[in-house]
């Protein structure tokens, strides 16, 4: 009998380190191949199952929401305090503002057909500031569109927010976008474009060109929940996972993607349920709470850097605006619903916990209030009053040298003005009465055209 | 290593990749396995990597970074291993579209493409990877973009095209002047944008006959760009209407591929029909 037990035992042994097939050795039906349970396929890391199962997202609960503050504005939990310096948060509380008062300010100029377009930020500010505040100044930023508190944050004034949107000589993009479409390169903030999810797999390898050079720094990019259906996204997560990218996903839930609710735009568990399935690292955050966006963004950051990996951040917020100056959300959406989260909204919440701190006030707030429109408008006057850069500007970075056949095509384009120029808005454009254009042989050449 | 990688299987992500790469600052190439499956990235082509300098007001480029992409047909490659996808690009202002006809051409037009600060998509005739067989000089040197290269001069009729095309047409030369008493110029294009409209040109007010080959299918094909600029510029030099021979506007077959393409005897027609007119 020990002989048997001893033999069986040795047979064991033997089957457990050598990773070869194996019969079921000897009459009992106890003994088993032990390594048998653990498949070879490459990349492999489970264990054989003998129950036929199939694995329900149904049946399992939702990723947590990440949170620090409550909707009152008090610590929920201590130890997650950041407990950022009076003069941040004051910083925070501002940006996030005088965002909303530009906001109010160019939703309502597009009305009145100053500006072509706009989109607003409300609701989400503290998406914006809080990520922002959590990164360092160089980190690059690729964004969607709804993004402009970034910028805000990192120094980008209120004169070129609004040039940008009169799209007017002292626009750094020079008028050749829609208003919103922004960029940076001071403040590392590439320019917006309006395809979605584009940014996603382009900022997974300016990470990687990051990650090469060493420099310490990481990529964030932001995206909404619908943009994240894209393939682009897909390809954008598994790219940064599988090379390894210093990069920080941070996707804006915001409940729409303009009129498409959430509910048509995913059937799974948000965006953060897919982060596993590419060997992210993930988390789920409320949106609204901007030290909880913050530590989450902070802790991101780090583990980008230390570690070149990838991290998806969802924070959940809403979209209390229309989607751009081109929707009428009442359509798609209840009253209620939009006044719910207004009445409860970042800034309030942010506010609410300043003046626990005793960090501000009502006369500080109206101050503010008076202040931050005043300065909006000031700006705003003098952005409409520019006018809009010469129309030769069109034939430009095309290529970083003009082409003979662009050149051609400029004269024509020149040609055709110093005929028809009366068809022509010409005297909204910067230096319309002289054509100067440089010749194939580069030297400059002007043909004047006067008025009287 | 980490410079030269594997990437997991997404045109779109390897495209938007560089992109971010260039943008990162790094000089990026980008292969894209066939040209033939190029297309799920043509957004991030068109609409980013072309236009990333302009939107931007010239605050950002991704200049940095070059596709590099096989193309042409190969004996065997049917539908999906043997399209030429250059007309499609041609019609992208902002990107620069390069094809080589052979090793030396090859290594100094894609050192051009790397170092360009534009983005760039170098179509390489796959054929000729093993059909070529050049002395290529190991040292440094790089060979202009936009500019096209008289191959063979000739007085009589003008022949253009570009990768495989200009070997096919340089024997279409040698059978025209044996035949037809015909000396026929030979260019290769070599950039398709932007292109060298005045060495064409310049041709074509010598020879007033102009004969553009591609195996691109031939509605829209680059041959129609071509022929639409030099009737303009060059009207009353023409002794006769341009001809064009390309690939019939069908998918590229199989079994039939000897009946499809821009062969030297279909180029020999093209020629007679020109001296004839």
């Amino acid at each position: 009998m020990a002989a048997k037990l001893g033999g069986a035992l040795r047979t064991l042994r033997y089957l457990t380190t050598r990773p070869v097939s194996c019969r079921l050795i000897g009459t009992s039906p106890s003994v088993r191949c032990v390594h048998e349970d653990r498949p070879q396929f490459p990349g492999s890391k489970s264990k054989f199952t003998y129950k036929l199962s199939f694995l329900d997202p149904d049946e399992e609960a939702g990723i947590p929401v990440y949170r620090v503050m409550n909707s009152e504005g008090e610590m929920t939990e201590k130890s997650e305090d950041p407990k950022i310096d009076k003069t941040t948060v004051l910083k925070m509380y501002r940006d996030m503002t005088l965002l909303n008062s530009m906001d109010k300010i160019l939703y309502e100029s597009q009305r009145q057909g100053r500006i072509s377009f706009y989109m607003t930020n409300f609701g989400e500010e503290a998406t914006h500031i809080g990520s922002a505040s959590a990164l360092h100044p160089e980190d690059m930023v690729f964004g969607q569109y709804r993004e402009a508190g970034v910028l805000m944050w990192r120094g980008f004034t209120l004169d070129q927010f609004i040039n940008q949107c009169y799209g007017n000589t002292e626009d750094v993009g020079k008028g050749r976008q829609m208003p919103v479409h922004y960029g940076s390169q001071d403040l590392h903030f590439v320019t917006i474009s309006s395809p979605l999810a584009t940014q996603m797999p382009q900022a997974s390898g300016a990470a990687y060109a990051f990650k090469r050079a060493q420099n310490g720094k990481c990529v964030i990019c932001y995206f909404g929940e619908g943009a994240a259906s894209e393939g682009d996204a897909h390809a954008a997560f598994n790219f940064a996972a599988t090379l390894d990218c210093p990069v920080i996903f941070f996707c804006r839930n915001n409940g729409y993607a303009i009129s498409t609710p959430t509910s048509d735009q995913y059937r799974g568990d948000g965006i953060a349920s897919r982060g596993s399935g590419y060997g992210m690292l993930t988390i789920r955050v409320d949106g609204n709470d901007v030290f909880a966006v913050h530590n989450v963004t902070k802790e991101a950051r780090e583990i980008c850097v230390s570690h070149n990996r990838p991290v998806l951040i969802e924070a959940m917020t809403y979209r209390i605006g229309h989607h751009s100056t081109s929707d009428d959300s009442s359509m798609y959406r209840k009253k209620g619903e939009v006044v719910k989260f207004d009445t409860n909204n970042p800034i309030g919440r942010l506010r609410s916990y300043m003046v626990k701190q005793g960090w501000w006030n009502d006369d500080q707030e109206n101050e503010w209030k008076e202040e931050s429109k005043k300065m909006v408008m000031e700006s705003f006057a003098k952005a409409e009053k520019r006018k809009k850069p010469n129309p030769t500007e069109l034939f430009k970075d095309v290529y970083e040298e003009i082409p003979p056949h662009l050149q051609k095509q400029m004269d024509s384009l020149k040609e055709h003005l110093s005929k028809n120029e009366d068809k022509y808005p010409t005297q909204n454009y910067e230096a319309c009465k002289e054509y100067m254009y440089q010749d194939l042989s580069g030297s400059m050449v002007g043909v004047t055209r006067s008025h009287s | 290593g980490d410079r030269v990688f594997n990437s997991p299987l997404s045109e779109q992500g390897i495209v938007a990749f560089g992109i971010g790469l260039a943008v990162g600052g790094a000089t990026a190439i980008a292969e894209i396995q066939f040209a033939d499956y190029i297309f799920p990235a043509f957004d991030q082509i068109t609409n980013e990597a072309a236009k990333f300098r302009y939107r931007s007001g010239n605050l950002f480029d991704c200049g940095k970074l070059t596709i590099r992409t096989p193309c042409g047909a190969v004996g065997h490659g049917a539908l999906y291993h043997s399209q030429s996808p250059e007309a499609f690009f041609a019609h992208i202002p902002g990107i620069k579209v390069v094809i080589p006809r052979g090793p030396y051409q090859a290594k100094g037009l894609l050192l051009s493409c790397i170092r360009d600060p534009n983005p760039c998509v170098f179509f390489e005739p796959k054929i000729l990877y093993r059909g070529a067989i050049e002395e290529v000089p190991t040292k440094d040197y790089t060979l202009p973009l936009s500019q096209a290269e008289v191959v063979q001069e000739g007085n009589d009729v003008t022949l253009v095209g570009w990768g495989t095309q200009v070997h096919v047409l340089l024997e279409v030369a040698k059978i025209a002047q044996e035949k037809l008493g015909m000396s026929c110029e030979v260019i290769d294009l070599r950039t398709i944008l932007p292109w060298d409209s005045d060495t064409i040109c310049k041709s074509v007010v010598k020879t007033g006959r102009l004969l553009v080959a591609h195996e691109a299918t031939h509605t829209m094909g680059f041959a129609a760009e071509i022929a639409a600029t030099v009737q303009s510029e060059c009207f009353l030099n023409l002794e006769s209407p341009i001809e064009r021979v390309c690939g019939y506007d069908t998918p590229f077959p199989h079994v039939f591929e000897p009946f499809y393409i821009p062969d030297q005897w279909k180029c020999l027609e093209g020629i007679k029909k020109l001296v004839n007119y």
